[in-house]
């Protein structure tokens, strides 16, 4: 549905995207995951015939993107990073613009099955400019669904969002997963695992890693870790747990914290388990823990080039992660 | 073209929906009827000719033609709005012919309501019809070629102000350009006897309706919205 071959643009003399390939099967929802100025946007932008590329081919729906723009363009549906929404007119008013532009046939019916998908039929006779922030990006997202295309190009759709919106909009663009093809670019690492069959991780202009959710997370994660915490550990404690068979390494983590890192599939739990009661080390909890998406992304983004700023702070994306739940 | 029904038609209820309409057209019915009654009292002729040809209308023309018209692209291209249109299947001149037919719908209404003028003018003394329905044709012509250059202007920056004064320097230069005759050479001279934008229109004060003046208009207006066009597209080679 969507064929992209070395696409590569450039601004001026910076290159933001580098012989960027990729394609995205009919009924597939792919996941665009990268740090902010990665090229997410560029690539969306020409996707959606914004604009030209600088060299390679570009086709969505069996149409080439700068050769037959406009029949492209008439299969995308494109939910912009700053929602474009004019503020003077009423949602009803600006998706009946959205869908007479578009050619669609029964525009009353087009409008009333966006309004209810998006639960925005509440607002369909309000100004957009008196719209709360999550209100706007569902008009928007609306706006991009109105003609039922073929495909869905969503730059950041649940940002702005509350916890219950972003879970109603995750579930509206997985319902559309089968019938549309759907891309959307995201910060948010869970909404990725939960919303997308596939993901794809860009830095700096080129594809680092391409695969499912899950793949990519137990392909990089290499052995199991397990925290440990232990009430009353002798100073000989982390020497001896290392010992145990199937234990890579042990890190002592603040006061009373062990990071144990295991080998391949063997679970040394049951022993560091029994080894603690033996020596009466008090344990308080043992947790085995499983390498998540975003530490993935951040080993999969960072490299000694880029400035600490450029890196996703965890705990941002953690509380996001509580948020979407 | 079904598409430049659909941009003029929201485009003309932004129009309505912002004020900048009323405010132009009252503005504009104000200092222009203000003008004429001076000119009518002190010249005691039942004629449009004085007004019409005043250096305030023309310089006012300019001011509201391009504020008028500073709105339609600049601001679309600073909120983002100009993605939705450049996405949908939608041709960049389609997108210019939209803005610029509502822009002209607006003036020519605004044209309309000064049309009570005239009604005084007929009531008061015995003008000659002709002559003022030839200068009003004048004006409106005037006012359409300006306001393509409004759209140009506008077409260029994401700023209304930088439009507006941009558009207002450009109709000047090209109204102040035949001054520059007088340092060229005779091949150089006729063309550029050819373009000050006011010159073409005081043979329609006069009665006179000359199809070379309404060309010089019309392909005037066509020039630039096509260049408006073509700075939509360069957009996207960004």
């Amino acid at each position: 549905m969507i064929s992209v071959q070395g696409l590569t643009k450039d601004y001026g003399l910076v290159r933001a995207l580098d012989e960027l390939s990729f394609s995205v099967n009919e009924g597939e929802i792919l996941g665009f995951l990268g740090p902010n100025g990665a090229g997410k946007t560029t690539t969306m932008r020409i996707l959606t015939g914004y604009m030209p590329p600088t060299r390679g081919i570009v086709s969505v729906a069996g149409y080439d993107v700068v050769e037959q723009s406009l029949d492209a363009r008439r299969h995308i549906g494109y939910l912009p990073e700053t929602v474009p929404l004019y503020g003077e007119m009423t949602v009803y008013d600006y998706l009946d613009f959205c869908a007479a532009i578009r050619r669609v046939r029964d525009r009353r019916q087009a409008i009333d099955r966006v309004l209810e998908a998006c639960d925005i039929g509440d607002v369909s006779d309000h100004l957009i400019a008196k719209l709360s922030k999550g209100y706007r990006q569902r008009v928007g997202l609306a706006q991009a669904l109105v003609h039922d295309p073929a495909v869905l190009v969503l730059d950041e759709p649940t940002i702005g969002l509350d916890p219950r919106q972003i879970l109603s909009v995750r579930e509206l663009i997985r319902g559309l997963g089968g019938e549309h093809t759907v891309i959307l670019s995201t910060h948010i690492l869970p909404e990725v695992s939960q919303v997308c069959q596939r993901v794809l991780i860009i830095n700096r202009g080129r594809i680092v890693a391409e695969d499912t959710p899950e793949r990519l997370t137990s392909a990089l994660q290499g052995g199991t870790r397990v925290h440990l915490r232990l009430a009353k550990a002798s100073p000989e404690a982390a020497g001896m747990l290392a010992g145990v068979p199937g234990v890579r390494s042990v890190t002592p983590i603040g006061v009373d914290g062990y990071e144990v890192i295991c080998d391949g599939a063997d679970d040394p739990r049951p022993e560091l388990a029994e080894m603690a009661v033996h020596r009466g080390w008090g344990l308080l909890e043992m947790r085995s823990v499983a390498m998540s998406l975003e530490e993935v992304f951040i080993q999969l983004t960072t490299d000694e080039a880029s400035p600490p700023e450029e890196r996703v702070p965890a705990g941002e994306v953690d509380d996001r992660r509580e948020e979407g739940r | 073209m079904r598409n430049v029904y659909y941009v003029a038609r929201r485009e003309l209820n932004a129009y309505l929906a912002s004020p900048i309409a009323y405010v132009v057209a009252a503005v504009y019915l104000a200092v222009l009827g203000g003008l004429s009654g001076f000119i009518l009292y002190y010249s005691r002729e039942a004629t449009l000719r004085y007004t019409l040809t005043h250096g305030v209308t023309l310089l006012f023309l300019v001011l509201v033609t391009q504020v008028l018209t500073m709105r339609l692209l600049a601001d679309e291209q600073r909120q983002g709005t100009i993605e939705l249109l450049l996405t949908s299947p939608v041709r960049d001149w389609e997108v210019v012919v939209g803005k610029y037919l509502a822009g002209l719908a607006v003036f020519a209404l605004m044209v309309l309501l000064s049309g009570y003028f005239p009604i005084v003018l007929m009531r008061i003394g015995d003008p000659d019809v002709g002559v003022m329905l030839s200068g009003y044709l004048g004006f409106l012509l005037l006012g359409s070629a300006l306001l393509a250059i409004g759209v140009f202007a506008s077409s260029v920056t994401q700023n209304q102000v930088v439009a507006a004064v941009l558009g207002m320097g450009i109709a000047i230069l090209m109204w102040l350009s035949g001054a520059l005759t007088e340092f060229v050479g005779e091949g150089l001279r006729t063309v550029i006897e050819y373009l000050p934008i006011f010159d073409h229109y005081f043979d329609f004060v006069r009665g006179i309706i000359d199809t070379r003046h309404i060309l010089y208009y019309v392909s005037v207006a066509v020039l630039f919205l096509f260049l408006s066009a073509r700075v939509l597209e360069a957009r996207r080679w960004r």
